[in-house]
């Protein structure tokens, strides 16, 4: 008898409005702000329900090749050559950004600075005691303790480790010939945590424990982060502003595909990167291809406002003026 | 009715000819299980064929895996499956078996057993995640000082080398324990209730105490649906996703200490398939592929103990 | 049941040999059925630890609002999970329709009909094989057999991951089930004259119905608390369920969402989510026991 229940109830919601459904999978970053814009815009559009699940951004791209989706997202965008395996071309809309932060776990630390030097080596496994000279050298009022840094990384392929190793890359070839970036690398040292929320654990339960993650996580769990050197020689600490810089920072190109991997700009933050909304050049159904472009228009301006308190960064103008003219470019 | 009235009708009755359509559905059903078995395993193998081509059997003793240089070996986690599964089962059995006979005798008047199993029935209910939670909040901590403890007793044994990390092998085997547990209980149960009373009475009439009993006659008559429920459990400790990834600490390097950071099969295509592409999806496939030859090989140990217990009890039933 | 001969007032004083075994055989007895107490209680120690958890970290936002409201978004307060529970029950009831009478079946073909037969082998070999396939494997071959053929995520193919999750264990424990039916009740049955299938239907499917039901019972919990194979399929949804085509919410993707988010609210829903699901579980299971039960001791 239970079982009738929803298919009771799932009959009379059918008999009711259809609402038009539009469903999106993808990057696990962006995911809390695109299911808070698809419940505001609802508020506002009842007619509209927006669907998005996070299942990675890798699974995001295929079952965006594949048509499942009305729209993808993506926090490594797409290849040129993804792009030419779509069923109907691909348009890449910049849709929020995030910094990605070193966290750790030292009580007695307030505000550690980490050199270019510094970060490589940690995550190379040259660097071993929380103590040691490249370390030092960054914070020479802050006494630190000489026990072992207990590395942890992401364990499940992602867009966060794929920033952070490009970061990396770009400013220790050595780190770039062993490790390479890539959404899942192996790593010389370390223990893996799945998803944020698993090397937000893994920070908060040993001391001594430093690890990368998205921003929001930091702030929500009350993590110090560290201020990292950026191209400039400056140590900045992750907040909007920092993050803001370095968006503003980059020029964004025609296909809107741009990493600002390591910022030159003084207030940068040196790890941010924008994540990508993934669309079909051409919808057959006219009423979806509206719905979901009144969507994004939501998402891109009045959305915007909703980013720093769930802790991701606002698009600069400029981007999100461009990004509205692709939106046009879509029929 | 009375015995001659029946033999009557029994003898007059209409007899039954035509096709048995019962057996035809039951016939489809079966062959339907094989159809679903064969449709999975070929679609797993059609994803895993680019990765066959170009590793053959080097995969199962490489141990790199590097998805952006596009080495992949799954020796690690091939031994991290088998050792989470062993170790989980060995935690379990004793106690699963030990609640199962607990529940058939009359220890505990029948209210207070009923509560028992129910309670070990909520174990079944509780959800894979929760398992992953209650992990990372109750057993890493104490696996965590457990491994320095045994670091500092024990320094020259590799299985209890540190550095003791909470994320590690024996964690995981813990959970993984608890989750089968129910598994090995009610199965088991089953057939410990399914073993005829005769049996019993028989045995405490030649003058065997309750032990000798269950030891001697009841336990050997029921091992076919023990061993059924140990080789359901192994199966679904080989197959768990979710738990085991939140716990193991999901470490590509191969390491022999139970307090390191280990991987299984199972866990690998957790975190790795979302965002995989290209040659990774493959070798994730071919990965999948080699977690059921673990479970062919652990079916067929289980038949083999099946043979070696039927021959004991044959004649019984 | 103490052994009688222990109980007889001269067994102390009486120092012949086979008195003196007795004692010992009877000391064997009581020190394993401590043992047994002893290894059952230890094991529900941990199940005390994590109900504990649940219930804690549940107890405090659960009230009737769960059930009638939508899932709150990212920094928002308030709202429930009214559409995940649809969806869990709907979706797990779907998938045991598709999977247990086939199983059911297929179980009594092996074992009423050709126990030793090829295809029997073979049934019982394909479904030992697929109680080691991972659960993400079950959701990735729904998505090639429903979401790619249908082109869209919807509860169906949920629906069908599940049920191919559950088909091994409850065809595995129906066989066991219907092989615990004491022959001399099939012999008893023929000997009256009744046809195959009466036999079945009236005799043997009812004497195995309680331990069948406990095979599904597992299936069930263990579907409803899975998490993987609906992340492929029928992925999530923020609204009401309004058809079987369409992206469907459920109690394990949302504790699976709201457990990995940084926000305080999500995580305390997720976890009145796991105890509303639990509660779910154990009230079908009870309510089965108890439709199922054995009427004759």
């Amino acid at each position: 008898m239970r079982i009738l229940l929803p298919f009771v109830t799932a009959l009379a919601a059918a008999v009711s409005v259809q609402a038009q459904q539009l469903s999106g999978t993808g990057a696990t970053f962006p995911a809390p702000i695109y299911q808070r814009w698809s419940v505001e815009y609802n508020k506002q559009v009842p007619s509209i329900q927006v669907n998005y699940q996070s299942v990675g951004s890798g699974a995001g791209v295929k079952n965006f090749l594949q048509g499942v989706v009305d729209f993808g997202a993506s926090d490594a965008a797409m290849t040129d050559e993804e792009m030419t395996k779509s069923p109907c071309g691909a348009v890449l809309i910049p849709a929020t950004a995030g910094s990605v932060v070193l966290a750790y776990n030292l009580p007695e630390v307030k505000n550690l600075r980490l050199s270019r030097e510094a970060m490589a080596g940690i995550y190379l496994g040259k660097i071993t005691k929380w103590n040691d000279p490249a370390i030092v050298a960054a914070n020479p009022d802050t006494p630190l303790p000489a026990t072992p840094i207990n590395v942890a990384y992401r364990s499940d392929g992602s867009g966060t480790t794929f920033v952070f190793t490009q970061h990396l890359a770009a400013i220790s070839p050595e780190f770039d010939e062993q490790v390479g970036f890539d959404k899942s690398v192996t790593f010389p040292v370390g223990i893996g945590g799945k998803g944020n929320e698993g090397v937000t654990a893994l920070i908060k339960q040993t001391p001594g424990t430093i690890g990368y993650i998205e921003f929001g996580y930091a702030e929500q769990n009350g993590l110090s982060c560290a201020a990292l050197e950026n191209k400039s020689g400056q140590f900045v600490a992750p907040t909007p502003e920092s993050g803001a810089a370095a968006l503003a920072s980059v020029e964004m190109p025609e296909n809107l595909r741009v990493w600002p991997v390591d910022p030159a700009a003084p207030e940068a933050y040196p790890i941010t990167s924008f994540t990508w909304l993934l669309l079909y050049k051409k919808y057959d159904d006219a009423a979806k291809l509206k719905a979901l472009k009144d969507f994004i228009t939501y998402g891109l301006t009045e959305g915007q406002s909703l980013a720093t308190g769930l802790g991701y960064i606002p698009l600069p103008e400029s981007v999100v003026a461009k990004a509205n003219a692709a939106l046009g470019t879509i029929e | 009715m009375s015995a001659p009235a029946a033999a009557k009708d029994a003898l007059t009755a209409p007899v039954r000819t035509g096709p048995d359509y019962f057996l035809w559905l039951c016939g489809a059903a079966s062959v339907g299980a094989i159809f679903v078995l064969g449709w999975i395993f070929f679609e797993i193998f059609q994803e895993a064929i680019p990765a066959l081509k170009e590793f053959g059997a080097k995969f199962l003793t490489n141990a790199t895996w590097q998805p952006n240089r596009d080495r992949f070996g799954v020796l690690p986690f091939l031994v991290g499956t088998a050792a989470t599964s062993l170790i989980a089962l060995l935690i379990a059995l004793p106690p699963g078996l030990a609640i199962a006979i607990f529940l058939n005798e009359d220890f505990l008047p029948k209210p207070a057993r009923q509560f028992i199993r129910f309670v070990v029935e909520l174990l079944a209910a509780i959800p894979s995640v929760v398992y992953g939670l209650w992990g990372i909040f109750v057993v890493i901590p104490l696996i965590q000082q457990l491994g320095s403890w045994c670091a500092e007793r024990f320094p020259n044994v590799p299985l209890l080398a540190g550095p003791a990390y909470g994320n590690s092998l024996l964690t995981a085997s813990v959970v993984l324990a608890l989750m089968i547990l129910p598994t090995i209980t009610a199965i088991s149960r089953s057939s410990l209730v399914a073993v005829p009373r005769t049996l019993r009475e028989g045995s405490y009439a030649l003058g065997a105490t309750r032990w000798e009993a269950i030891f001697g006659v009841i336990l050997p008559t029921a091992a076919p649906g023990i061993v059924a429920a140990t080789i359901l459990a192994l199966g679904r400790a080989m197959g768990e996703t979710m738990a085991v990834a939140m716990l193991i600490g999901n470490s590509p390097r191969l390491s022999w200490s139970l307090f390191s950071p280990s991987g299984t099969l199972a866990s690998l295509l957790a975190n790795q398939f979302g965002e995989a592409s290209g040659l990774q999806v493959s070798a994730l496939m071919y990965a999948a592929l080699v977690l059921v030859a673990l479970t062919l090989a652990v079916n067929f140990a289980g038949e083999a103990v099946l043979r070696y217990t039927e021959k004991r009890t044959a004649g019984i039933r | 049941m103490d052994n009688p001969i222990t109980h007889s007032p001269d067994f102390f004083e009486d120092n012949s040999p086979e008195s003196t075994k007795m004692l010992g055989r009877s000391l064997f007895d009581r020190a394993l059925t401590a043992l047994c107490v002893g290894l059952s209680f230890l094991a529900l120690v941990p199940l005390a630890s994590i109900l504990y958890l649940v219930v804690k970290n549940g107890l405090p936002l659960l009230d009737w609002s769960v059930f009638t409201q939508l899932p709150p978004a990212a920094g928002m307060n308030g709202g429930g999970f009214g559409n995940a529970v649809i969806g869990t029950l709907t979706m797990v009831g779907l998938a045991l329709l598709m999977a247990a009478p086939p199983a059911v079946l297929a179980a009594v073909y092996i074992c009423e009909y050709d126990p030793k037969g090829k295809l029997s082998n073979a049934v019982r070999f394909a479904a030992k094989l697929l109680t080691g396939v991972p659960s993400i494997i079950c959701g990735v071959f729904a998505f090639a057999a429903v979401v790619l053929a249908t082109g869209k995520f919807s509860a169906f193919a949920g629906a069908v991951a599940l049920a191919v999750l559950m088909l091994p264990t409850i065809l595995l424990t129906s066989e066991q089930a219907l092989l615990g039916v004491q022959r001399a009740y099939r012999e008893a049955s023929y000997g009256l004259g009744a046809t195959r299938f009466q036999t079945i239907s009236r005799v043997v499917l009812p004497d195995a119905a309680p331990a069948i039901m406990t095979g599904i019972m597992l299936a069930v919990a263990r579907a409803a608390g899975e998490t993987a194979p609906l992340v492929f399929t029928a992925l999530f949804s923020q609204f009401w369920m309004s058809s079987l085509m369409e992206p469907t919410a459920s109690l394990s993707v949302l504790i699976y969402n709201f457990s990995t988010m940084p926000f305080e609210h999500q995580v305390k829903m997720a976890w009145t989510a796991s105890l509303v699901l639990v509660l779910l579980v154990t009230a079908t299971n009870v309510t089965a026991q108890l439709v199922f039960s054995k009427r004759h001791a």
